[in-house]
């Protein structure tokens, strides 16, 4: 407990490449949430204790692909109501996990619990430089709330560059009925 | 045929292996080619009958430690088919448990699955939802003159955690496909009856069907119809509405308009509070988190048996790591997740039902509502 700063956390956590065959790595964090401005996203330290695995050759054949489309790319429900992914969308998929990595970070504090649900939808933005541009809407659960919300996000993506999410609003929550 | 497992240690080991796969014609499983052999790496070789003395024996010669993976290859094969045909029909032929099914589907199978177990399985009457459609329990039972205490299961009470009722179905089937074969089901059913409600929240169920697969409520409408559902786990009679849940329809955690509001909570709770003398266990199966919660939610006070609570379900959470290393917490709702009241769990206990848990199955947020059909096998196995 830091007095008129907030509350900071030491954690030692395993965490495990679900793409690398479950191989598990050491991570410690600092994590500090703000006294005050509860609208200010917590301060993220940590160290990893080794290199994760180079994804070059899979990055670059998804690049390729995408920028040799002819027609943007435009997809619905990843998973679908069953869970499954087509297999063609698991770059698609995995992005919008990173980038949902950002968003709830930036939305997250000692109350909250998200996790990315699903993609509602998604459209790519053709682009004249070198990246890729995706517009998503994706589904966030709250777990104390338990409720499942609609966040809207333009990521961005290179694949030297990484991710980055220029632009994330949350959205309303609508009835179908 | 038999499948041995290698690990070679040295190049000539390396090369010797490489040697007999190439001369033998044998069926290298793993890695692909007998040119992905390494010193220090598994190597699982298929050997058929015919070749098995001599491939050992040239094993053994050049000093190469093997283990039989599996000794008879015919036998798994037979194993996994699926079972023949025979006058006692246990389950639905065709039934696919590894697949969710939409409700129409489960009506059949409940039906079917009384039709052909009928020493033993009994399909009763609960009551209606709010769109008018019938609830139905399943009651397990070994033909007895006792009476026998009771174990009672619900699943699907939140519409989104399709895992649910696909677990409470499997269930069924394993009991009963297992009765014969197996004397701790048959000693079980010799003690206990089984009831089981494989959807509780039907029009829910439904609607994340057609209409939006995270539904979690009921679809009793309020407001004028503007807004619909209760969330039928904040709906009992247990502190209800004090802690967790919301006053507003429009949460996912509105718990109604007063306890039991709904008339899925009280068909469950006017059954529950008729047979409670009876019930040892009520288990209420949920998605996902995997954790195994004991009361309460509404208070961190613990219930006066809760040694005993914790004993079991530690037991239970280590038997079912012990099948796939799937780690579940166990502890009470308000320790280790968070506050809630008016869930079944607390109210069963409230009211004196001594073991009361509420299961969170897979996974921890990968995939979350939306499991895929490959994990339902291994949940439901490990769950079971």
């Amino acid at each position: 407990d830091i007095s008129d700063v907030g509350l900071k956390y030491h954690l030692e956590l395993v965490l495990e490449d679900i793409l690398d065959n479950d191989s598990t790595f050491n991570c410690t964090a600092e994590v500090l949430y703000h006294l005050g401005n509860k609208n200010l996203a917590p301060d993220v330290q940590f160290t990893i204790d080794r290199e994760l695995k180079n994804t070059d050759e899979a990055d670059n054949i998804f690049y390729n692909r995408i920028k040799s489309l002819e027609k943007e790319l435009v997809a619905e429900n990843i998973p679908d109501s069953h869970g499954n992914v087509p297999p063609e969308m698991e770059p698609i998929h995995l992005l919008a996990w990173a980038a949902s990595g950002y968003v709830i970070w930036q939305n997250s504090n000692e109350n909250t619990d998200f996790q990315l649900a699903q993609i509602k939808h998604v459209k790519q933005v053709k682009r004249s430089d070198e990246y890729l541009e995706f517009d998503y809407v994706i589904l966030l659960h709250e777990m104390m709330s338990q409720e499942i919300i609609p966040w809207q996000m333009t990521v961005l993506w290179h694949p030297q560059h990484g991710v980055q999410v220029t632009q994330d609003t949350r959205q309303p929550k609508h009835e179908p009925e | 045929d038999q499948v041995l497992h290698i690990v070679p240690e040295t190049f000539q080991q390396v090369q010797h292996l490489q040697h007999l796969c190439r001369n033998l014609l044998l069926d290298l499983w793993k890695p692909l080619l007998p040119e992905d052999i390494w010193a220090g790496e598994d190597v699982h070789i298929r050997i058929p009958a015919p070749l098995v003395q001599e491939a050992k024996t040239s094993l053994d010669l050049h000093m190469i430690s093997y283990k039989v993976l599996i000794p008879d290859v015919q036998e798994l094969v037979d194993q996994s088919m699926p079972k023949e045909r025979s006058s006692h029909r246990q389950v639905p032929e065709g039934y696919v448990y590894t697949q969710y099914h939409p409700m129409e589907e489960i009506y059949e199978w409940m039906t079917e699955i009384q039709k052909i177990n009928r020493e033993l399985v009994t399909q009763h009457y609960l009551g209606r939802t709010f769109e008018n459609r019938p609830m139905y329990y399943l009651r397990i039972r070994q033909p007895s003159d006792k009476t026998k205490k009771i174990i009672w299961m619900d699943c699907g009470i939140h519409a989104r955690e399709w895992i649910s009722p696909a677990f409470c179905q499997w269930f069924v089937k394993e009991i009963l496909q297992n009765y014969e074969s197996d004397p701790k089901i048959r000693k079980f059913l010799q003690n206990l009856d089984l009831y089981i409600l494989p959807v509780l929240n039907i029009d829910g169920y439904i609607y994340s069907w057609e209409k939006e697969r995270l539904w979690r409520k009921n679809r009793f409408p309020y407001l004028n119809g503007t807004c619909y559902g209760t969330d039928l786990n904040r709906n009992f009679n247990s502190s209800w509405c004090s802690v967790g849940a919301s006053h507003d329809c429009n949460s996912e955690i509105f718990c109604g308009s007063g306890p039991e509001s709904e008339p899925e909570t009280r068909a469950v709770a006017q059954f529950i509070e008729g047979k409670k003398s009876d019930i040892l266990c009520y288990l209420t199966i949920h998605s996902y988190g995997q954790y195994i919660l004991t009361p309460y939610g509404s208070t961190t006070k613990p219930p006066s048996n809760n040694e005993e609570l914790m004993y079991v379900a530690e037991k239970a959470a280590a038997a079912l790591m012990g099948k796939y290393g799937t780690r579940y917490q166990v502890g009470s709702t308000s320790l280790i997740l968070y506050n809630n009241s008016g869930s079944s769990r607390d109210w069963v206990h409230m009211i004196g039902i001594p073991f009361s848990y509420t299961f969170e199955l897979r996974d921890k947020g990968t995939h979350g509502f939306v499991l895929p059909p490959e994990q339902i096998q291994p949940t439901c196995e490990e769950t079971m």
